[in-house]
């Protein structure tokens, strides 16, 4: 991916150079290009002159960080132990079936990744699932393949 | 709004007489649930559903509209109160809203279908202060989530917010705040139940001009998130927690270490501080006392172990989270060097009201050596879930029976799961047991961050133990070699006495592994990380065995050992399962008992789940 250098460093000079800005900084950019792009990476390395071996372990460190570009549209599903005692597992496996894809993995035409985190702290709504910022609670597994067809079509809209 | 900066101790009482003075307490005000769990059953949809009704039916200027924090009953969300009658609606719907406003808001009249129905006694309740979940519980850190906007730092002025800020500046010394503290025996609410005013007065004590405090909003313990409703319903309550606690320690800066999981406690808890350095609550010279102060929300990216509190100074400083050993401890040398002193949320939130009231008033509540009330989010197979809070000392079993209500359908309660992966499972036989530190201790638990997972008997003990190993050996940072090896030892044992690999021996190997873990890790998610495993081996040993021995779930959890089955008497031939099977494994003729082909059943379990009448079973 083509990284634009004047966005990275907009987004270090807000967070600072000092070794304290690294992880906002690499949130936002997270946030920004949805992983963390390589060049990327090296520009913070440069800017705010530590090794880049110190970036990448950072990076590597922290779950919220991917080095893989990930999907357009990016699947959670809640496994925390309210979500798991109430079946959560069975969410992953039906996206799965559905997507063909394992948690941390992306389709093969980049619209989905599906990723697993530990909590979202909706416990009381159990099972949680949440694709692009918006969750749905009280999930089951029959239901799965109308949420994630709401963003299928979408693409096929958005293709035609 | 008046943007003016507060300058004197004056200020802010006649602010909020001003406040007061300006509303009309007879105007209706509807109050919307604006936090995440009821947000994730779209009540954003319903506010806007609700503003549109009003301006429609022309009486947008009559009537306030309020999205507030969460009051903590997410089960029954989105949840919608209406003041000052305190009418109480759940579940409410976007379409809902026409009728809430032409029938309740114009005519006072209550609509049956909205209201709550205990389900005890079947009885619909109209009022919010009814409801038995409420009822039981003695809500103070609670009590005004649900009231205000937490976007509204005048809303918290207006209830009596930074009174207590206004006293310790002006009529207390940093020493009698901490005496104070000391004196109503606060411990922290993060877990491990250390003094707060001990722990403050070491920092104060400690030698050096900078001193940092801290607000641990890490909330990793998964199953447990108070924090975040306490962020989301009321954020200035920690806010001037934090400031009277920097004031008695002698810190100028303080951090919000806050997980990136919860977008909308961040935004709020950023917005919260804001606002109070426009009125002059944060910055310099703080309502002209001369106090200084700022706060910095840092977020977190994802690491469970950033909980801890040396991990969590790593990660504040840009590094990765690794703990490292203590001594020294953060009040001796904490974030770069400095004099440190870090609290969880709910301990910074108790602040004002022990300043408030007094010490006297606070150690009235809780046990003799627990004092106050605690928070805890009530989840997993038990009615009502959500929030509560109670005071210390109170009986799980009247914590899940009477304010939980019980069983969510019907199966028999077994266990609950406290203190998250830290913590341990109590059987249900010992739910007589009072919730405190102490106590829970005891049983081989802790009482961690409050989270409390209710089980029944479709929960496999075995699957809860392999799946917090799993968690902890993701989330172990790797530095000591007991942790990240031994856990990950633990987890492969559990994981193939789940799939019917287990081996005499297995239990008793468990059991040492579990001992080493705990005596060669640093910090506490290596110390603690055996617990659920040695938790269900004392208390469900028998589980253990039958998977070991039997190659059998009595859950029926365990994906290996189960076969799902059709009951023929129970199936009337409907054909519903078998549409929704993706792997053609379910076969039949209309009319007449349909079959599973174990073959080629993939145990996705959707049939189950669409079966209206439980015919499917796993055995």
């Amino acid at each position: 991916m083509e990284i634009e250098i004047s966005k990275v460093d907009a987004i270090l000079d807000k967070h600072g150079l000092a070794e304290q800005g690294l992880i906002p900084s690499l949130l936002e950019i997270q946030d920004t290009y949805h992983y963390l792009p390589p060049g990327a990476l090296t520009r913070v390395a440069e800017r705010m002159k530590i090794p880049a071996i110190r970036v990448h372990q950072v990076a590597e460190f922290y779950k919220a960080f991917s080095l893989e570009p990930r999907g357009k549209h990016i699947i959670t599903v809640c496994l925390g132990t309210a979500c798991h005692v109430r079946g959560a597992e069975y969410l992953v496996d039906q996206i799965g079936r559905i997507l063909d894809i394992t948690p941390g993995a992306t389709t093969k035409d980049m619209s989905f990744t599906l990723e697993a985190v530990n909590c979202l702290g909706c416990c009381a709504l159990g099972p949680v699932m949440v694709v692009d910022g918006k969750y749905y609670g009280n999930m089951a597994i029959s239901k799965v393949e109308r949420v994630l067809n709401r963003y299928m079509e979408r693409e096929v809209v958005a293709n035609d | 709004m008046t943007n003016q900066r507060i300058s004197d101790d004056l200020g802010l009482n006649k602010l909020r007489e001003e406040l007061l003075a300006s509303r009309d307490s007879t105007i209706p005000s509807i109050m919307v649930c604006g936090g995440t769990g009821c947000l994730a059953l779209a009540s954003d949809e319903v506010a806007q559903a609700l503003e549109k009704a009003l301006v429609d039916q022309g009486v947008k200027a009559k009537v306030e509209l309020k999205t507030t924090g969460c009051p903590g009953f997410c089960e029954q969300g989105p949840l919608l109160v209406i003041h000052p009658e305190r009418i109480f609606y759940v579940r409410v719907k976007p379409k809902d809203a026409a009728e809430i406003v032409s029938k309740t808001i114009a005519n006072g009249e209550i609509i049956e279908r909205l209201l709550y129905e205990d389900p005890m006694t079947g009885e619909k309740i109209v009022h919010e202060t009814d409801v038995p979940f409420y009822k039981e519980q003695t809500r103070i850190l609670l009590k005004n989530s649900g009231l205000i906007d937490p976007r509204r730092i005048e809303d918290y002025i207006a209830v009596g917010g930074y009174k207590a800020l206004n006293k310790a500046l002006f009529e207390m010394t940093p020493q009698e705040v901490i005496d104070e503290v000391k004196r109503s025996g606060l411990r922290g609410r993060g877990g491990a139940g250390f003094s707060t005013g001990v722990k403050w007065e070491l920092c104060r004590k400690a030698k050096g001009d900078t001193k940092y405090i801290i607000c641990n909003a890490d909330e990793g313990d998964p199953g447990a998130f108070q924090d975040r409703g306490l962020i989301e319903g009321n954020p200035h309550s920690i806010l001037e927690g934090i400031m009277i606690g920097a004031y008695a320690i002698g810190a100028s800066k303080c951090f919000v270490y806050i997980r990136h999981e919860y977008p909308l406690a961040v935004e709020l808890i950023s917005f919260a501080v804001q606002q109070a350095r426009e009125y002059g609550l944060l910055g310099e010279d703080i309502l002209g006392s001369g106090f200084d102060l700022d706060i910095v929300i840092q977020l977190g990216a994802g690491a469970f172990v950033c909980g801890e509190e040396t991990a969590l100074m790593a990660s504040i400083e840009g590094r990765i989270g690794e703990p490292r050993a203590r001594p020294p401890y953060p009040a001796q040398s904490g974030l770069w060097g400095k004099p440190t002193n870090i609290n969880n949320v709910k301990t910074w939130a108790w602040i004002p009201h022990i300043i408030n009231n007094g010490a006297e008033w606070f150690t009235q509540m809780g046990t003799e050596k627990s004092k106050g009330t605690t928070i805890f989010s009530v989840v997993g197979n038990v009615k009502n879930t959500g929030l509560v809070e109670v005071p210390m000392g109170i009986s799980i079993r009247r914590l899940i029976e009477d304010i939980g209500g019980g069983a969510s359908n019907g199966n028999k309660l077994k266990a609950v799961q406290t203190g998250g992966p830290s913590g341990g499972c109590i059987p249900e036989s010992l739910w007589h047991l009072p919730v405190d530190y102490d106590s829970l201790r005891e049983a081989g638990s802790i009482m961690g961050s409050g989270g409390m997972i209710v089980m029944d008997e479709s929960t496999c003990m075995v699957d809860v133990a392999r799946y917090f190993l799993e968690f902890s050996k993701f989330e172990s940072c790797g530095k000591c070699s007991a942790c990240r090896e031994g856990v990950r030892r633990m987890y492969e044992i559990l994981d193939y006495i789940t799939r019917g690999y287990g081996e005499e021996g297995d239990i008793e190997l468990l059991e040492s592994l579990g001992q080493a873990v705990k005596t060669g890790s640093l910090c506490g998610l290596g110390q603690t990380a055996p617990n659920p495993v040695l938790t269900t081996i004392r208390y469900f040993r028998d589980e253990y065995e039958a998977h070991i021995k039997e190659k059998r779930c009595p859950a029926g959890v365990c994906k290996e050992l189960i076969t799902f089955y059709i009951v023929p008497e129970k199936c009337p031939g409907c054909s519903l399962c078998a549409r929704y099977c993706s792997e053609d494994a379910i076969s039949g003729e209309k009319g007449q008992p349909y079959v599973i082909d174990p073959n080629k059943c993939g145990r996705c379990g959707v049939c189950r789940e669409v079966c209206n009448f439980d015919a499917v079973i796993v055995e």
